[in-house]
C-alpha cells in the first residue's frame, strides 16, 4: 500500500497560485471565442501576485511563529529565506506583466499564451525556491526554463528572436542534462537526493566514493552556473538578452537570479558545508571571471541589450560572493541584492522596451543620445536606474553592494572583495558613459517614443524603489537579515 | 531641539534648496540660489561661533553637536554627526567657497539646473565633512562625485566629457580601496566587540595587527589620494581643473580635493596611528617629488588655470608632508593649510574665471599688460598670489610655515627639499603675474573693463580672510591644533619648548 504523503498547503499555495493562474487562463483562451486581450493576462498576474504576497505575509507569520516547515515527504521547504524569495519573484512577475502587456498591445501580437508562460515559468522559480530535494529542484528549474525557452523564442517574425530561442535551448539543455547527472551522482555517494538527507548523510558517515561526491557537486555547480550566466558559462546570455523579445529578457534577468541562486545556496551551504574544500575554490574562479567578464566586456558593447547582459553578469558575480562567502551575513547579502535588484532590472528593461520601438529592434547605444534632452523625464530616470545599477549612494545599489562586499571582507578573504570592487568600478565606467550619452546635445533621432501607462508605473515603482529604499535603508535590510536568521 | 540639529540643517538644507530651485519658477535663479547659500552660509556660522570644543567631553577630541542615530543596524549603517576644530574649519570654508561660487559666476546656459547641481555638492561635502561615521563618510564622498560629473561635463569647456568621466573613474576606482578597507576594520570591531558598526570612536578603539592597518592604510592613500591628488595619483587633475566651469574648478580644488586631505587625517593618519610610522617614507617623498613636480610643471604651464591645477598639486604636497610628519604642530599647519588653500584657490580660479570671461581664452600668452585696463583685478590678483607664495602677513605664510617647521623636526631632509617649493611657487607665479599683467595692454587686452561690483563683493570675504587669517591666525589655529593635540598620540605632540608632552 502507498502511503500518501502529508501535505501542508501554506507551503505550496505560491506555487498553486501562479500554476493555477496560468491554467484558468489557458482554459479561458482555449474555451472563449475571442483572443483575450493582452490586459486580461497582466491583470491575472497581479492578482495571482497579490495572493501570493498575501499568502507570504502568513507564511512569515507561520515560520517566525513555528520555524521552518519540511513537507509532502521532506520535498518541500517553507523557510524565511523561501518567503522572502517567493515575495521577491512574485513582485517580480508583476511588473514584468505590465511591460509584457505594453509590448504585446504596441506590436499587436495576439498572445494569451504569453501570460499562462510567464506565469508558469514564475511558478517553477518559486518551487526552485522552495525545493529541498534535488528531484524538485530539477522540477522547478524545467518548469521554469520550458516557459521561458518559448517566450524567448516568442517573437516568430524575427530571426534573432528565433537565433536565441534556439541556443538558449540548446545550452540551457545541456545545463539541464549537467544537473541531472551531477543529482545522479551525489544521489550514487550519499544515497539521497534530499537536501537536508545529504547534509545528515555527510555529517554523519565518512564518504566512500569522494570522487563521486566531487564530480556530482562540481557538476551541479557548473549547471546553476550556466543558469544564472556566470562566467565562463555565459557565453549563451548576451546573445539571448539581445535576441528575447525585450519584457521577457527583463524577466529572465530577473526571476532566473532568484530561483539559481536559491538551490545554489541551499545546495551548497546547506547540504554540502562539509565539502567546502571541494567547491570553493572552482566558486572562487566562477565569482571572479564573472566579475571580470561582466565589467570588462561590457566596456565594448555597441546594443543596451548585450550591455546590460554584461552588466546582468556582473551583478550576478556579485550575488555569488555573497554565497562565497557564506555564512549568516554572506546569505543576507546575497538575499538583499536579489531583493533590490529586481525592481531595478525590470524597469531597466521596460524602458528599453518602450525606447526599442515597434518591432523591438532599435536597441543600438545611438538610440539613446540625448535621450534625457528629448524625454527628461524618461531619459532621467534611466539615468538613475543605470547609476543604481553602478551603486550610487543613498540607493539600494549602493547597499547591495555592500551587503555582499562586507559579507566578503568578513569571510571570504580581502583580495576578492578588491577585485570585486575594480569590477564595479570598471563597469562603472560603462553605465556612466552611457548616462552621459542620455544627456548629449547631438540627438540624431529626434522622435519622442510613447510612455504607455503601464509600463511608466513599472519604471517609476522600480525606479523610486531604489530611491526609497536607498534612504530609508531599515525595513529591507532587517527584511532580509530576519529572513536568513528563520532559516532551518 | 538637539544641537546636532544644527549640523543635520547643514547636511539637509542644500538638498532642499536644490529640490525647491528645480520647482520654484521665479525670475532669477541665481538671486534664490545666493540666498539659499546665504542661508547655508549662516548656518555654518552660527555652528562656528556656538562650537565649544573645549568645553566637550574627553575621549571625543573635541567634537561638539554630537550625535549617533543607528539606520540599518545589520549592516551597521548609522547617521552620527559631530564636528571638532578639524571638521569646524571645513564647514566654514564649504560654505563660504559656494556662496561665493554661486554668487561670482553664472552659467552659460540651463542656470536651474547648474544652481541645482551645485547646491547638491554643497550638501554632499557638508555630510562628509560633519559625519562621524566611516560608511557615511564614504557615502557622501560618493556622492559628490554625481553633481561634480554633471556640473563638469555639461558646463565645461571643450574636452569636458573626458575630464568628467577621466575624473569620475580615477575617483571611483579608488575609492573602491576605502570601502574595502572601511568594511575590514568594521568586521575586526565586530569579531572583538560583536557590534558591527563603522564609527569613528568605535573603529579607533580596534586593535588589529600592525601589517593590517599598514594595508588599510595603503587602501585608504590610494582612494583618497586621487582625490587630493597626491602624486602620482593626480594625472586626473589638471584636465578636471582646466575643463571644469569656474565654479566647478573652485569647488574641485578648494572643497573637495580637501575631502580627500581631511579623510586622510581623520579615517587615516588619527585612526590609524599605528600605521604612519611605516608608511611616512613613502608618502612623505611621494609628497615632495609632488610638491617639485607641480611647481616645474606650473612653471611651464601655458594656460592659466592649469597653472593653478599644478600649483595646487604643489601645495596638496605640502599639505601631505604635514599630515605624516608625526608632528602634531605639523598637522595642525596641514589643517590650516587647508582652509588656507581653499581660500586662495578659490580666489584664484574667480579671478580666471573673470578673466576668460572677458578675453574668452586663459591662455597666458594671449594676455598682456593687463594692470593698465584692470588696476583692481590686478591689485586683488596680486594679493591672491603673494599669501599663495606664502609671504608673512598673508594666510598662506603661518600653515606653509608650521607643516615645514613641524616636519623639521621629526624628518629634516623631507622638509628641506619641500621648503625649495616655497621658492619655486614664487617663481611660477611672479612670472605668470609678469607675463599676464605687466607690459603694454594692445587690442583685446587694453579693452577689458575692471573688476565689477559682483566680482568686488564676492572676492571681497576672500581677501579678508586671507588677511586675517595671515595676521591673527589663532582664530582658526587654535580650534585646529586643540583637536589634533587630543586625537594624536602622545609622541607626535609637543609643546612649546620642544618637549614631548
Amino acid at each position: 500500500m502507498i502511503h500518501a504523503p502529508s501535505i501542508h498547503y501554506l507551503t505550496i499555495l505560491p506555487e498553486l497560485i501562479f500554476l493555477g493562474a496560468s491554467f484558468a487562463l489557458l482554459l479561458a483562451a482555449g474555451l472563449n471565442r475571442k483572443v483575450l486581450s493582452a490586459t486580461t493576462g497582466a491583470v491575472l498576474t497581479t492578482v495571482a501576485g497579490i495572493a501570493t504576497l498575501v499568502v507570504n505575509f502568513f507564511q512569515w507569520h507561520d515560520v517566525s511563529t513555528h520555524g521552518a516547515t519540511v513537507t509532502i515527504a521532506k520535498a518541500v521547504i517553507q523557510d524565511g529565506f523561501s518567503v522572502v524569495a517567493t515575495g521577491v519573484i512574485a513582485v517580480g512577475s508583476m511588473l514584468s506583466a505590465w511591460v509584457m502587456r505594453d509590448y504585446l498591445a504596441r506590436d499587436r501580437h495576439r498572445a494569451t499564451e504569453f501570460f499562462v508562460l510567464a506565469l508558469s515559468a514564475a511558478a517553477g522559480a518559486i518551487l526552485m525556491v522552495q525545493a529541498n530535494d534535488l528531484i524538485v529542484v530539477f522540477l522547478g528549474l524545467e518548469i521554469l526554463s520550458l516557459g521561458l525557452y518559448v517566450l524567448v523564442g516568442f517573437d516568430r517574425r524575427r530571426s534573432g528572436s528565433n537565433e536565441a530561442a534556439l541556443k538558449y535551448f540548446l545550452l540551457g539543455g545541456f545545463a539541464s542534462a549537467l544537473f541531472i547527472y551531477g543529482a545522479a551522482l551525489l544521489y550514487g555517494a550519499t544515497g539521497t537526493t534530499s537536501l537536508t538527507g545529504i547534509s545528515y548523510f555527510l555529517s554523519a558517515n565518512a564518504v566512500l566514493r569522494p570522487g563521486l561526491l566531487a564530480a556530482g557537486a562540481i557538476l551541479l555547480l557548473v549547471a546553476l552556473a550556466f543558469k544564472v550566466a556566470a562566467a565562463p558559462f555565459h557565453m549563451w546570455s548576451p546573445d539571448t538578452y539581445e535576441g528575447a523579445p525585450t519584457p521577457v529578457t527583463g524577466f529572465m534577468a530577473a526571476i532566473v537570479k532568484v530561483g539559481a541562486l536559491a538551490v545554489l545556496l541551499r545546495l551548497f551551504l546547506m547540504s554540502l558545508p562539509t565539502q567546502t574544500d571541494l567547491w570553493h575554490p572552482v566558486l572562487y574562479v566562477i565569482v571572479i571571471a564573472t566579475l571580470v567578464v561582466g565589467s570588462l566586456v561590457g566596456l565594448v558593447q555597441r546594443n543596451i541589450k548585450r550591455l546590460l547582459a554584461y552588466s546582468s553578469i556582473n551583478h550576478a558575480g556579485f550575488i555569488l560572493l555573497g554565497l562565497f562567502a557564506g555564512g549568516a551575513r554572506g546569505v543576507q547579502g546575497s538575499l538583499y541584492y536579489l531583493m533590490t535588484y529586481v525592481p531595478v532590472v525590470i524597469a531597466t528593461f521596460a524602458i528599453v522596451t518602450v525606447v526599442g520601438g515597434r518591432g523591438d529592434t532599435n536597441h543600438d547605444l545611438t538610440a539613446y543620445r540625448g535621450l534625457a534632452r528629448r524625454q527628461p523625464v524618461l531619459g532621467g530616470t534611466l539615468a538613475l536606474l543605470l547609476l543604481v545599477q553602478a551603486g550610487a549612494p543613498f540607493t539600494t545599489g549602493f547597499f547591495a553592494k555592500l551587503s555582499v562586499i562586507t559579507a566578503a571582507v568578513s569571510d571570504g578573504g580581502v583580495v576578492v572583495s578588491v577585485i570585486a570592487m575594480a569590477a564595479a568600478a570598471a563597469a562603472g565606467y560603462y553605465y556612466l558613459r552611457t548616462v552621459l550619452s542620455l544627456f548629449a546635445a547631438d540627438d540624431p533621432f529626434g522622435e519622442p517614443v510613447a510612455v504607455p501607462v503601464g509600463s511608466a508605473s513599472v519604471i517609476a515603482l522600480g525606479a523610486s524603489s531604489a530611491v526609497i529604499f536607498g534612504v530609508w535603508t531599515g525595513p529591507l535590510v532587517a527584511l532580509a537579515h530576519h529572513a536568513t536568521l528563520l532559516l532551518p | 531641539m538637539h544641537s546636532s540639529w544644527w549640523l543635520n540643517a547643514l547636511i539637509v538644507w542644500p538638498f532642499v534648496a536644490a529640490g525647491l530651485i528645480a520647482v520654484l519658477r521665479v525670475s532669477s535663479v541665481k538671486f534664490l540660489a545666493v540666498a539659499f547659500a546665504a542661508i547655508e552660509a549662516a548656518i555654518a556660522v552660527l555652528v562656528w561661533c556656538g562650537y565649544r570644543g573645549n568645553l566637550a567631553v574627553s575621549g571625543t577630541g573635541g567634537a561638539d553637536y554630537v550625535s549617533h542615530t543607528w539606520w540599518a543596524r545589520s549592516l551597521g549603517l548609522a547617521h552620527s554627526v559631530g564636528v571638532d576644530g578639524i571638521s569646524l574649519l571645513m564647514v566654514v570654508l564649504t560654505a563660504i567657497v559656494a556662496l561665493l561660487a554661486l554668487a561670482g559666476t553664472t552659467a552659460a546656459h540651463h542656470e536651474r539646473s547648474y544652481s541645482a547641481w551645485l547646491l547638491i555638492l554643497v550638501g554632499a561635502s557638508m555630510g562628509a565633512f560633519v559625519t562621524r561615521d566611516l560608511m557615511e563618510f564614504f557615502l557622501f564622498f560618493e556622492l559628490t562625485l554625481i553633481p561634480s560629473y554633471f556640473l563638469i561635463s555639461r558646463w565645461g569647456g571643450k574636452d569636458a566629457t573626458r575630464a568628467a568621466l577621466k575624473f569620475f573613474i580615477y575617483t571611483l576606482f579608488g575609492s573602491g580601496f576605502l570601502l574595502v578597507g572601511a568594511i575590514y576594520l568594521a568586521v575586526r570591531h565586530y569579531d572583538q566587540t560583536g557590534i558591527l558598526s563603522f564609527d569613528y570612536a568605535a573603529l579607533h578603539g580596534t586593535v588589529i595587527t600592525t601589517a593590517a592597518s599598514v594595508w588599510v592604510m595603503v587602501g585608504f592613500l590610494i582612494a583618497f589620494g586621487v582625490k587630493s591628488p597626491l602624486w602620482p595619483l593626480h594625472t586626473w587633475s589638471p584636465l578636471a581643473y582646466a575643463e571644469a566651469p569656474t565654479a566647478g574648478s573652485m569647488m574641485l580644488s578648494a572643497i573637495l580635493a580637501k575631502l580627500g586631505t581631511y579623510g586622510l587625517l581623520r579615517f587615516g593618519v588619527l585612526m590609524l596611528p599605528g600605521a604612519v610610522p611605516h608608511v611616512a617614507p613613502y608618502v612623505l617623498t611621494l609628497a615632495v617629488v609632488g610638491i617639485l613636480y607641480g611647481s616645474a610643471l606650473a612653471a611651464v604651464s601655458k594656460d592659466l588655470k592649469r597653472l593653478v591645477a599644478y600649483s595646487s598639486l604643489a601645495q596638496v604636497g605640502f599639505i601631505m608632508l604635514g599630515l605624516f610628519s608625526q608632528s602634531a604642530t605639523a598637522i595642525s599647519g596641514s589643517v590650516l593649510l587647508m582652509f588656507n588653500h581653499g581660500v586662495i584657490t578659490a580666489a584664484f580660479f574667480l579671478l580666471i574665471g573673470g578673466l576668460e570671461k572677458r578675453r574668452g581664452t586663459s591662455l597666458i600668452s594671449d594676455l598682456r599688460g593687463l594692470q593698465g585696463p584692470a588696476p583692481v583685478l590686478a591689485g586683488i590678483f596680486t594679493v591672491v598670489m603673494l599669501a599663495s607664495i606664502g609671504v608673512p602677513g598673508l594666510s598662506g605664510f603661518i600653515s606653509e610655515y608650521l607643516v615645514l617647521a613641524g616636519t623639521f623636526a621629526t624628518h629634516p631632509w623631507w622638509s628641506v627639499v619641500a621648503t625649495t617649493g616655497v621658492i619655486f611657487a614664487a617663481l611660477y607665479l611672479l612670472w605668470a603675474y609678469q607675463r599676464v599683467f605687466h607690459g603694454l595692454a594692445e587690442g583685446e587686452n587694453a579693452q577689458i573693463t575692471d573688476a565689477t561690483t559682483a566680482e568686488k563683493i564676492a572676492l571681497a570675504p576672500l581677501i579678508a580672510l586671507i588677511v586675517v587669517l595671515g595676521i591673527y591666525p589663532q582664530v582658526a589655529l587654535s580650534r585646529a591644533s586643540h583637536s589634533v593635540n587630543s586625537q594624536a598620540p602622545a609622541t607626535w605632540v609637543t609643546d612649546s619648548t620642544g618637549q614631548v608632552k
